[in-house]
């Protein structure tokens, strides 16, 4: 499929694919908007690059997928804007099921850190070095990440402990 | 075990709470050690909320307060959280729609248009222009009636009551109209994919042009009120500064963003319905206090009225639903009157709408509150393989997270209010 990217795009694919060339995977687009796969391990300084050299300094969304596959399963895509153009870009990368770790980009943008718990409450990927890692909506005490495609809709039974009705009572 | 957990007993969710108390100790823990004596005892940890009238929902503060300044504050939220990204997933696309209604229930109708544009975008549905003209009226009077109740709280929140009554005899001229409009005041759901539910009624035509012509009246009476009020302005001005260096780093956006000198908004950066044809101004300012977001959105609810005013003169006559049946849902008179339209209606409900497999789109409206997105995968069947919402009023709830520290502890209700989180949003 031929792609039809506009000079910020193409810069920014350009720049990649020979700043970065071992962790580009692929480049497509759906419905508008472009979206580029790289490799996990090196997204900080993906992220770093994209945001001096390429000016996309607000970063709006970071959105976990679950893709249900047994390789790769979770997906983490962070959306970003780039005001002086108006382009959004999105990046995607994988990660396993076992233990599916990556590394924070808080560092990059300060934003990233209620996003990263959001991902890390409803997924249970784990983002390193983040300087706050706790769930952001459900208590520490929920022990399953909803948004999992194996979590039932209806929730566990006896999976979250309610406060007592009476609660002078002990 | 540090120093906070040392000393409460948490009756309930004890991992929760107790995480919570050792995140706030560790809250740039440099500054605690330079002044660790307390001689007079002034340190403090107050929670705030989430049963708090101030909090504008279940908004639960922690602040480590020395005194009356807050030294540290940590937010913690999820009180309101439903799991509607999960319900999404087991719904089909118009099926959600009044699930949206809940999330920014200030605003309804913009959440109701985000959802569908985005489905649109994803199906690549025509929507008829007049449509298009409905949804943008309704879209700036949601506007107007959640900046109403933002004013109104916000100068409750500042010690004036009686303003409070005053933007809520405006906010219920609006929900008149919506009543009118779409036959609910309150969660309207009136906007359908492909389309809207409905056409505008005389009375509601009539009803929107009185507002759009005594509105503008009522804002020039409170501007004369607030602008120069000395109370209004000493509890306001230099008060939860957004600096505009951080405003983008810590992810502020919408009012919040825009107060802090971006002139960042969807209808600008991605000109999405009739946006492009009409004119009108995004007002910025360059303080980043209160008073500046205060000055925001009063402009904001000017130009909601300018853009009002000019759909209703480019308002072409016409359809208000696309004429697909694999699109949209028929109108009621081929339903109850064709054997072809009672099976479509049939399927839409039952199936619904079904965009190609693998597919992603997002599409963002600027909402009363930010900038509102929708994140859809499909998988080729009628339901969402993953719905995500990019709600504003998280992003700004982190906002707030970062300026209360240093402030006096009078101040977080009004900085709360100036922020104006809705809690049905941030906890989704």
């Amino acid at each position: 499929m031929s792609l039809e990217l506009n000079d910020t795009i193409q810069g920014v694919v350009d720049g990649l694919s020979s700043d970065f060339s071992e962790d580009l995977i692929e480049v497509y687009q759906s419905c508008g908007h472009t979206y580029i796969r790289v490799e996990a391990e090196n997204i900080i300084e993906i992220c770093k690059y994209l945001k001096t050299r390429h000016h996309f300094i607000y970063l709006t969304d970071i959105i976990g997928t679950d893709r249900y596959t047994s390789d790769e399963r979770f997906e983490v895509i962070y959306n970003m804007l780039n005001l002086r153009t108006r382009d959004r870009l999105f990046i995607k990368i994988r990660v396993e099921e076992k233990d599916p770790k990556v590394n924070t980009v808080t560092s990059v943008w300060k934003s990233a850190s209620w996003l990263e718990r959001e991902v890390y409450d409803m997924y249970g990927v784990h983002f390193g070095g983040h300087p706050d890692l706790r769930r952001i909506y459900m208590p520490e005490d929920f022990e399953y990440f909803p948004l999992r495609k194996e979590f039932p809709l209806l929730g566990i039974p006896g999976s979250i402990e309610l406060p007592n009705t009476t609660p002078d009572t002990e | 075990m540090n120093e906070i957990n040392s000393k409460v007993k948490p009756k309930f969710f004890e991992k929760h709470q107790r995480s919570i108390y050792k995140s706030l100790e560790d809250k740039h823990t440099t500054i605690e050690e330079i002044d660790a004596e307390d001689p007079l005892n002034a340190k403090m940890i107050l929670n705030m909320g989430p049963q708090h009238p101030a909090t504008h929902g279940v908004l639960r503060l922690i602040l480590q307060l020395r005194g009356e300044l807050i030294e540290k504050a940590k937010i913690d939220i999820g009180y309101l959280h439903r799991g509607v990204e999960k319900i999404a997933e087991n719904k089909t696309y118009q099926e959600f729609m009044p699930y949206t209604d809940r999330m920014d229930y200030l605003s309804p109708y913009s959440n109701n248009v985000a959802l569908c544009l985005a489905v649109e975008k994803l199906a690549e549905v025509e929507v008829p222009e007049r449509a298009q003209y409905i949804r943008m009226i309704c879209m700036e009077l949601a506007r107007i009636s959640s900046h109403l109740l933002w004013l109104g709280t916000m100068v409750m929140d500042a010690g004036a009551i009686s303003f409070f009554i005053w933007t809520f005899r405006e906010r219920e001229k609006i929900y008149d109209i919506f009543d009118e409009v779409a036959g609910h005041r309150f969660t309207v759901s009136h906007s359908r994919i492909g389309g809207v539910a409905n056409d505008f009624t005389n009375d509601a035509v009539a009803r929107i042009k009185e507002f759009v012509e005594t509105f503008p009246n009522e804002l020039k009476d409170w501007h004369r009120l607030l602008d120069r009020n000395r109370i209004f302005i000493d509890r306001n001005k230099d008060v939860g500064i957004v600096r505009t260096e951080d405003a983008l780093d810590i992810g502020a956006t919408g009012p919040v963003l825009r107060a802090a000198g971006y002139g960042v908004d969807q209808r600008i950066i991605t000109p999405y319905l009739k946006y492009d044809e009409v004119d009108f101004e995004v007002p910025t300012r360059l303080e980043g206090d209160n008073l500046a977001r205060y000055f925001v959105r009063m402009e904001e609810m000017a130009e909601s009225i300018r853009i009002i005013e000019q759909c209703f003169d480019k308002m072409p006559k016409g359809p208000i639903r696309a004429n697909n049946a694999k699109h949209a849902y028929p109108s009621k008179d081929e339903v109850y009157y064709s054997m072809e339209g009672m099976i479509h209606d049939f399927m839409m409900t039952d199936t619904g709408i079904c965009p190609p497999a693998g597919k992603e789109v997002y599409h963002a409206v600027e909402s009363p509150k930010g900038e509102l997105g929708y994140f859809i995968q499909s998988d080729g069947t009628g339901h969402p393989w993953r719905l995500k919402v990019n709600a504003p009023s998280f992003r700004n709830l982190q906002v707030l997270e970062n300026i209360l520290d240093g402030e006096m502890v009078a101040d977080t209700v009004v900085i709360i209010g100036g922020i104006d989180p809705v809690m049905g949003e941030a906890d989704k």
